[in-house]
């Protein structure tokens, strides 16, 4: 199950956040800022994959991906496949990209409840839900209509 | 340029409908953006909540501005602050018609609101009527609310729409009250129990996504119970055939891999199967088999198939073509470049090597690159590998590595994982006790505030048990080491508490034991330790204890006692202490040093830190006191059992719960339960009368229908051997008990040599002559981990000569050892004429042929693991059996009872002789130690 998915810039600065059980929005700044502090401390050209059992307790595994200014993260548990999570960060960034031609960060902020829709579309309740990013696209699209 | 692009985008994005947002907000992220530290930041936030308080007082606000203030209380909220004001506002705007500012509610509520908030029951209402909606997009829209805001209790309230929703036109809703239902299952699986087989039918849906969303609730129900899903092997086999075939349409491609989330799901699925289960496995192996020649392993998501297959393998009992081919992977893997594909070729690796243990000699030099490799990730996993393969003849060049490690990282939970799988290997492997101290001492050094207090105290156990009774000289030897190790060490600024608290036990013990050292040069070191570490009371406290023994020790042996200056105005210092704990210390120090040489050898004789103490329970000496009080006119006592018995029969059919005396606290067993209090009275009537004392003795729920089935004097017998729960520990319990380390210990150490002696050498020296080359040369590194070096392995085999086979062969843990035929080295390196030698009058030796069959994962083999595991593995002697059968043939079918009795070591044939009469006599002793009732039995 996955449990968080967050994307923060590269100063460490929230750009979305979405845990898929409730947490306090102390904890969750916490968390936010745990990972961004492993983020930070990563050197280049390593694993995109993170152990992070003491943020969020036992069996979690993390995945990044940075692209530009955002690191896109994924907080999961072992039932999930390192490889296929760094995948659906992919799916995700390719819906973006679609959704706004050429994803930036200034999207991101700016797009906030359609950055949660597209999420939604994707994730559904910690599940995988659809990773067709053209399936996404049209159920966004209508929604927007 | 870039910034140019920005501008345009900003204008383009104030300009947007449908999501766009206002003006107002991009300022407000704009100028969140640019703050230059957090507390600008929480400045532009908390004004903005307070112009947000306002603009929500006003009356007539228009939705879409509502909407938008909403989206910035979200943001808000995201950054850290409260927003709870506007809860209310986000609930209100989800009852909206509009999807639009319908969704924004959802949205808003399930990121502010808990499931137990008190406003969910405001929106249960809505949930359930937009459920019913003809538009499927705000059916979706309340999908996705009930994921995060239903909780146990409202289940019920939409569960049967959400049902309904199952078999809804479209495959989008279909999907999602698929996923919703999960969730259901996940909080709360009792609510949906019912609904279970709606998964299963799912499975069919006509479109692929649908059935692809049913996998995930089905993966879960699978874990919990795998039996039930059997009849679906097959089904989820052709499915995956199906996608690997490309039967599905186009769009469910990804990067040209047909619907590669699906085939990840159905390998985890069909991994669970399998599991344990041959018939399954082999209806997998032909579509296992094809995906590892299909998958793209240019492509990430080929890869991650391709390591899914490898789990699947790694957890069904698979064909050896099939090993091959993971094998061939993972070393495709394990060569690639990207750290990613090392990282899954070395979990892989960790995967398969309980399977095939000699895949990982392979792949040696991979293994060291990830060790040495920048990446903190792989690093890691790789120690995970390395523990896993970790076996005696490479324990030491592992847990070197990882002290190592651990020593240089900060990140203070995994040091602690780390320092507590060192212990454990070295707990489990240690070749020599020598070793097993140096290592501990580096890890409570390191780590010391980190790691468990039990290694501590088994820390301070070995040293003083050392390797058993008849090598008094290695053991002393060993201690001597450890004190001038502690006494090195201790120098050192800033040591953990833990740690002080082995080093001053062990110096409080040993530390004059060898009259190396002065009385008074270790206690001029305790008190420093006192001193420099003032605020630590419990370290403090093993302090003054280690002075006291230290001068008891001193007085017993008749030599006179100078109390250092220092000490003596430690004491002084103590005897005000605001702790209690401190003040009784310094008291009983300073009555101690008052004593004569003959009462304080009683009170702390020499080196008897593991001595059973033996407590009278039922203050017997008391006997003649008690005479004579009663003699005098004095009531006689009425045990609480008797006063409870009383309570039983007054108020017998006044209520159920009769017995509980509801004010107090209860101590003894629960009875068994009662049906009704009626039957219960008939069938005590009806059940032979089992003797009181019986009773009293142990408070036992022992099942009725065994008691009217026997005579008596079975009766008894036959408790000696029941393992009793609850109560206080009986007979058998005690004896059990001396599983537990000291008597285990003991139970080996009839093997002296094992210990100390030989075993400790031979693979020390091979480790030695490789050590200096470690570094320099990865391949002797790598040799060393993986036991792949020739000259260890002749090694092993011409010891293995000298030695009986059916020791090296017994029960050999597959996992451990990478190379089959390879008898374990630890026990055969101690193959030495003296061991055997030693084992004629040892039970163990008439123990091997039985040791085949026990099941005891290498600790049967292993020395250390002997000594440490709890349940130490004996089992009965044939010679010990009969003995037995013939003192009392009831006691047949305890074999517990015998294992703790061999366990004693070379005396156990005697002590089973006292016990059996022990029993015949009815005597229920209260100790673990025979010789107790020597006096009783003459």
């Amino acid at each position: 199950m996955i449990k968080a998915v967050m994307m923060m810039n590269t100063q460490g600065k929230p750009r979305l956040a979405k845990f898929y059980d409730f947490l306090p929005v102390e904890k969750q700044q916490e968390l936010i800022r745990g990972v961004f502090s492993v983020l930070s401390s990563r050197p280049e050209n390593v694993s995109n994959f993170l152990e992070i059992d003491s943020l969020f307790g036992p069996d979690s595994r993390l995945v990044y991906k940075h692209y530009a200014t955002l690191y896109f993260v994924l907080v999961f548990d072992g039932s999930e496949n390192e490889l296929a999570m760094l995948d659906l960060i992919q799916v995700l960034v390719e819906t973006l990209d679609k959704c706004f031609s050429n994803v930036c960060e200034l999207d991101i902020v700016f797009n906030y409840s359609k950055m949660h829709t597209v999420l939604d579309e994707i994730v559904f309740g910690g599940q995988v839900l659809e990773t067709r990013s053209d399936e996404v696209m049209k159920a966004v699209e209508e929604i927007s209509k | 340029m870039e910034q140019l692009k920005t501008i345009g985008r900003e204008l383009a994005m104030g300009s947007q409908g449908g999501f766009g947002q206002s003006k107002e907000f991009l300022d407000l992220v704009k100028s969140i953006g640019e703050a230059r530290s957090k507390a600008e930041e929480d400045r532009i936030v908390l004004s903005e909540i307070d112009i947000l308080k306002r603009k929500l007082l006003e009356p007539d606000i228009p939705k879409r501005k509502m909407k938008e203030y909403i989206i910035r209380l979200v943001y808000i909220e995201m950054l850290g602050h409260d927003a709870s004001f506007a809860y209310i506002h986000a609930v209100k705007m989800s009852h909206d018609d509009n999807l639009l500012l319908k969704r924004t509610g959802y949205l808003a509520v399930t990121l502010f609101l808990n499931e137990d908030h008190d406003l969910i029951i405001l929106i249960v209402n809505t949930i359930q009527k937009d459920l019913r909606s003809d538009n499927y997009l705000v059916v979706c829209a309340a999908l996705n609310a009930i994921c995060r805001l239903i909780n146990e209790e409202t289940i019920p309230a939409v569960l049967p729409q959400v049902v309904d929703l199952l078999n809804h036109h479209k495959e989008a809703v279909r999907k999602k009250a698929i996923m919703a239902l999960h969730r259901f299952h996940r909080k709360s699986p009792s609510s949906v129990s019912h609904l279970i087989s709606n998964f299963r039918k799912r499975l069919c849906d006509n479109d692929p996504g649908v059935m692809g969303a049913t996998l995930c609730p089905l993966f879960d129900l699978i874990t919990e119970d795998v039996a039930s899903y059997k009849d679906l092997v097959s089904s989820f086999v052709s499915i995956l055939k199906q996608v690997t075939e490309r039967r599905l349409p186009k769009s469910y491609d990804y990067h040209q891999m047909p619907a590669p989330f699906i085939q990840i799901k159905l390998l985890k699925i069909m991994a669970l199967l399998g599991s344990g289960d041959k018939s399954a496995s082999e209806i997998m192996y032909m579509v296992l088999g094809d995906l590892f020649k299909k998958c793209d392993s240019s492509t990430n998501i080929g890869n991650a198939i391709l390591y899914e297959c490898i789990r699947s393998i790694s957890c069904i009992i698979p064909s050896p073509k099939l090993l091959e081919a993971a094998a061939d992977a993972i070393s495709k893997f394990l060569k690639s470049d990207s750290h990613n594909l090392k990282y899954m070729g070395i979990d892989g690796l960790g995967r398969l090597i309980k399977i095939s243990p000699d895949i990982a000699e392979q792949h040696q030099l991979a293994v060291i690159d990830c060790l040495e490799d920048p990446d903190d990730t792989l690093k890691r996993k790789t120690f995970e590998l390395l523990y896993k393969m970790t076996k005696s003849s490479n324990v030491e060049v592992i847990v070197d590595r990882m002290i190592d490690y651990m020593i240089s990282i900060n990140d203070n939970h995994y040091k602690t994982e780390i320092a507590s799988r060192c212990v454990e290997l070295a707990e489990q492997f240690a070749p020599s006790n020598q070793w097993f101290i140096q290592i501990m001492n580096k890890v409570f050094e390191h780590a010391g505030d980190l790691v468990n207090i039990k290694v501590a105290h088994n820390l301070m156990r070995l040293i003083a048990e050392g390797f058993g009774e008849d090598d008094d000289d290695a053991d002393s030897k060993l201690r001597l080491s450890a004190v001038e190790s502690y006494l090195q060490i201790m120098s050192e600024p800033k040591l953990p508490s833990l740690f002080l608290q082995v080093i001053s036990w062990v110096l409080g013990e040993y530390g004059t034991a060898d009259g190396k050292y002065s009385a008074s040069y270790i206690s001029g070191k305790l008190c420093d330790v006192a001193d420099a570490y003032s605020s630590d009371e419990t370290v403090k406290g093993y302090a003054v204890s280690a002075l006291m023994k230290i001068y008891a020790f001193e007085i017993a042996s008749g030599r006179k006692v100078d109390v250092l200056p220092e000490c003596q105005s430690l004491i002084e210092e103590l005897l005000a202490s605001h702790s209690t704990d401190l003040q009784q210390r310094a008291y009983e120090l300073q009555a101690l040093l008052a004593l004569d040489a003959r009462a304080v050898e009683s009170i702390l004789p020499l080196d008897a830190s593991c001595e059973d103490i033996e407590v009278d329970k039922d203050l017997s000496f008391l006997n003649g006191y008690i005479q004579q009080a009663i003699e005098s006119g004095a009531q006689p006592y009425i045990s609480e059992r008797e006063r409870s018995g009383m309570l039983e029969t007054t108020d017998y059919h006044s209520q159920d719960h009769h017995e509980v005396p509801s004010h107090a606290l209860r101590f003894e067993a629960y009875e068994r339960p009662k049906p009704s209090s009626l039957r219960t009275q008939a069938s005590t009537e009806l059940v032979p009368l089992p003797e009181p004392s019986y009773y009293s003795e142990a408070h036992q729920p022992i099942s009725t229908s065994s008691v009217s089935e026997r005579e008596s004097s079975e009766i008894k017998l036959r408790l000696d051997g029941v393992k009793q729960k609850w109560g206080r520990p009986s007979y058998q319990s005690s004896t059990s008990a001396s599983s537990t380390p000291p008597q285990a210990a003991n139970g080996t150490s009839s093997h002296p040599d094992v210990g100390v002696g030989s075993s400790s050498l031979k693979p020390r020296s091979s480790y030695e002559s490789k050590k200096p080359e470690i570094y320099p040369e990865k391949q002797r590194l790598a040799a060393s981990l993986f036991g792949g070096s020739s000259s260890s392995r002749s090694d092993r085999k011409s010891s293995s000569g000298g030695h009986k086979p059916a020791k090296g062969t017994a029960s050999k843990p597959p996992k451990e050892n990478p190379i089959p035929v390879q008898p374990p080295p630890d026990l055969l390196d101690f193959g030495e004429p003296t061991a055997t030698s030693v084992t004629a009058t040892d039970p163990f030796k008439e123990l091997e042929g039985l040791m085949d069959s026990s099941s005891q994962d290498g600790g049967s083999t292993d020395v250390m693991g002997v000594l440490y595991s709890d349940a130490a593995p004996v089992t009965t002697t044939t010679s010990v059996d009969s003995l037995l059968s013939e003192l009392s043939d009831s006691s047949k079918g305890n074999p517990g009872t015998y294992q703790s009795q061999t366990s004693k070591g070379p005396n156990s044939q005697e002590a089973l002789e006292k016990d059996a009469l022990v029993r015949q006599m009815g005597v229920n002793p209260t100790s673990q130690n025979p010789t107790l009732f020597k006096d009783l039995l003459g």
